[in-house]
């Protein structure tokens, strides 16, 4: 394990920040020329080029070669030093390297889908700041500073969502994505707080190298140190259920496809939802060591996976479909972490990267050519119209199925087979359950939206633009074959071989599950069939429908309770009556009344006051009379 | 004797100025029993001064002068003033200044 120090890393975070930057600067003199997105995708290209050139310088050294380099000390407390430094390790090169390189693809995708939009400046310039603080939220040596990032994609994210303001459900999305996204963060913070007092306790820094490399010696046999740890892993994970988007915390993901498709794609599919898993396999060593905090991953993970797929099996917003299917897979990348195998996450996270971004691409595809249609039955017979949107689509779906040789195939299928060598038999059942799921709802959204009749929508579908089609292209090649390598891959992430004997039928499960879902998606789809079942289980039809009415039970005892709280109490009566009426007017009524009395005092009758003088003096002299007797 | 007199006059003359400043109503008057009651002031210093052989009583009533005097000055000068804008001297006639 040798350390460089030397290599300059900030090329890769720079260019995009330059470019958010000059956009924003300049943002209302270019905003009328183009080119301000071919800014925006020139500087997310040149992080996607020092990226590869870092991965290969990591990939071309023997026995582990790490990449950091100090920027500056953030801030100093006793000694425990704050730093703002970058690292490049095998697996933050591996993250850098989708991160940038899924983003310059879907850069280039905006250009033609946002082409027309009359804000495109400010949506590349928000589009290059996420990259950067994507950037700085893997490329950060310590928690920290991967805080930064993390809450940087968080606003990005809440920028992008409410992109289109003018509507106020965009900007409601957005703020709830935010507030959703803020009560995980308060978790993680607090987990941070736990970690950083207990680096500085026993003299060490806050960098991963560090603990990476002290923190299993130090806690091993202590049950104290092991408990707190456990605890600030189990906090740091909350912190990962909302930005990526587990249960609880699921409830803002579906709402953010108020957002553009390209930043649904980017933000809300490929990159910023799997930065809780990027975070749970850095900080692995510090989830080995807490059997607990490894129990409550995987069930959060299973509950996740299977809820946000049974609820995506009844929705008909295309965008929705899809977010739900991300909820639920971001659910597996946990699975796998929870298990044991982080490299089975990463790995499913590289291929959800890949497909998932292409799915969502594919549905910005077919709502441009129907001009804004999200409706899966308003669509339709599209597979003539828009042929090649068709095939594309076909990739993903085949690979969010999981079938062979498709890369879903192979990340699915090792996440399973992960969950079953850990022993978890239930757990797994239910992962198997939910492949079958995976493909029922993906193949129902594909055939209903693309074979069939002519939807009412579909009449005037025309094809999208080159430079749409062609981020697409290379996505679905990555989808279909990056499954291939997945030897690399492990080998890559030090993962030795696990060969561990797994009965025939349990090995293939996934992918039986995986036909079977497919066979019904096409079968229950079946205007025949789907008209019987129309009306039958109505009240499970409208649990599912309504999304078994988690929004509205938060509604119910969050919301409510919070409004009451802030109106009734805080606002009506400690700030209008408290504040405003007894400590603001209060001292002003005393002073106006009591001058309304004194005022008559004040007549303008000049021997009155000469009563006064000469009384007040007769008193006065009295008085002395008396001192003085 | 003489000077418990000077203090009996000084009395009666501080309580005649006195009757006048609050009864009369004409201002003009009112600021000759302002007078008066200065100058009675006066008388009792000076019967201070008589029965204790001091000096400084009688510094007292020559500071009443200059300050009967000033007062007088600036008091005349107000009255002027007063009679050219309300064409009067009645006090209860001239009551602009009420709150």
């Amino acid at each position: 394990m040798t350390v460089f120090q030397s290599y300059p890393l900030y090329s890769i975070i720079l260019a995009p920040l330059a470019g958010f930057v000059i956009l924003f600067l300049f943002s209302s003199r270019l905003r009328e020329k183009a080119a301000a997105a071919y800014l925006a995708c020139l500087t997310s290209f040149v992080s996607f080029v020092f990226s590869i050139f870092a991965f290969l310088e990591i990939a071309g050294g023997k026995g582990g070669k790490i990449l950091l380099q100090d920027l500056f000390t953030w801030f100093s407390i006793l000694g425990f030093d704050i730093k703002f430094s970058l690292i490049m390790d095998n697996l933050s090169a591996l993250m850098a390297v989708i991160v940038s390189g899924v983003s310059f693809l879907i850069h280039i995708y905006s250009l033609g889908y946002m082409g027309k939009d009359k804000d495109r400046t400010r949506f590349f310039s928000y589009l290059n700041l996420f990259v950067f603080f994507m950037l700085v939220l893997v490329l950060a040596s310590n928690p920290l500073f991967m805080f930064v990032g993390w809450e940087g994609v968080g606003l990005c994210s809440y920028l992008l969502i409410g992109f289109w303001y003018e509507n106020i459900e965009n900007a409601a999305a957005g703020k709830k994505a935010f507030i959703t996204n803020r009560i995980g963060d308060a978790f993680f913070i607090v987990g941070l707080l736990i970690l950083a007092s207990f680096a500085a306790s026993k003299g060490g820094s806050l960098e991963f190298l560090w603990m990476k490399e002290n923190i299993p010696s130090i806690a091993a046999g202590d049950t104290a140190v092991l408990s707190a740890l456990s605890l600030a892993a189990v906090l740091m994970f909350l912190g990962a259920t909302g930005k990526s988007a587990q249960f609880p915390l699921y409830v803002w993901l579906p709402d953010a496809m108020a957002g553009p498709t390209p930043v649904s794609a980017l933000i809300h599919a490929a990159t910023m939802v799997t930065a809780g898993i990027y975070m749970v396999s850095r900080m692995f060593f510090l989830y080995q060591l807490s059997p607990l905090a490894m129990e409550i991953i995987l069930y959060t993970a299973s509950f996740t996976s299977i809820l946000a797929a049974i609820i995506a099996c009844l929705q008909s917003d295309i965008k929705k479909i899809l977010a739900y299917s991300t909820i639920s897979q971001l659910g597996y990348m946990f699975l796998g972490a929870g298990s044991g195998i982080y490299q089975a996450a990463m790995f499913h996270l590289v291929t959800h990267a890949f497909f998932k971004a292409l799915l969502f691409l594919a549905a910005g595809s077919v709502i441009h050519a129907l001009g804004g249609v999200q409706d899966i039955f308003k669509m339709g017979g599209l597979r003539d119209k828009i042929k090649y949107t068709f095939l594309l689509t076909a990739a993903g779906w085949l690979a969010i199925c999981g079938l062979p040789p498709f890369s879903g195939f192979y990340s699915k299928d090792f996440i399973i087979e992960t969950v079953w060598m850990s022993g978890h038999k239930w757990v797994w059942a239910i992962s198997v359950f939910t492949a079958a799921l995976t493909a029922y709802y993906m193949t129902r959204m594909f055939k209903i939206a693309f074979f069939g009749k002519t939807g009412e929508a579909a009449a005037h579908a025309h094809e999208s633009p080159v430079s749409m089609l062609w981020p697409m292209t290379a996505l679905a090649f990555l989808s279909a074959f990056s499954g291939l390598f997945s030897a690399n891959f492990f080998s890559f992430l030090s993962l030795e071989s696990v060969h561990e004997h797994i009965p025939f039928m349990i090995a293939k499960a996934p992918l039986i599950a995986a036909l079977l879902g497919l066979a019904a998606g096409f079968y229950l789809t079946r205007e025949k069939i789907s008209s019987y079942w129309e009306n039958k289980l109505p009240l499970l039809r409208k649990i599912i429908a309504g999304k078994f009415y988690l929004d509205e039970i938060y509604e119910f005892m969050v919301l409510k309770p919070l409004d009451f709280f802030s109106q009734k109490i805080v606002f009506s009566l400690i700030d209008r009556k408290v504040i405003d009426s007894f400590m603001v007017e209060g001292p002003a009524l005393f002073f106006n009344g009591f001058g309304n009395i004194a005022r008559k005092a004040q007549n303008g009758d000049l021997s009155f006051y000469a009563l006064v003088l000469v009384l007040t003096a007769a008193l006065a002299a009295a008085y002395a009379i008396r001192a003085v007797l | 004797m003489i000077s418990l007199n000077m203090l009996s006059l000084s009395l009666i003359l501080f309580s005649i100025s006195a009757a006048v400043f609050l009864l009369r109503r004409n201002m003009f008057i009112m600021l000759m029993a302002l007078e008066l009651g200065l100058n009675s002031a006066g008388m009792a210093a000076a019967h201070f001064a008589l029965t204790n052989s001091q000096t400084e009583p009688v510094i007292w009533a020559l500071l009443f002068f200059a300050i009967a005097a000033a007062e007088a000055a600036i008091g005349l000068a107000l009255l002027i003033m007063i009679s050219r804008k309300f064409s009067t001297l009645n006090s209860d006639e001239i009551k602009e200044l009420k709150g």
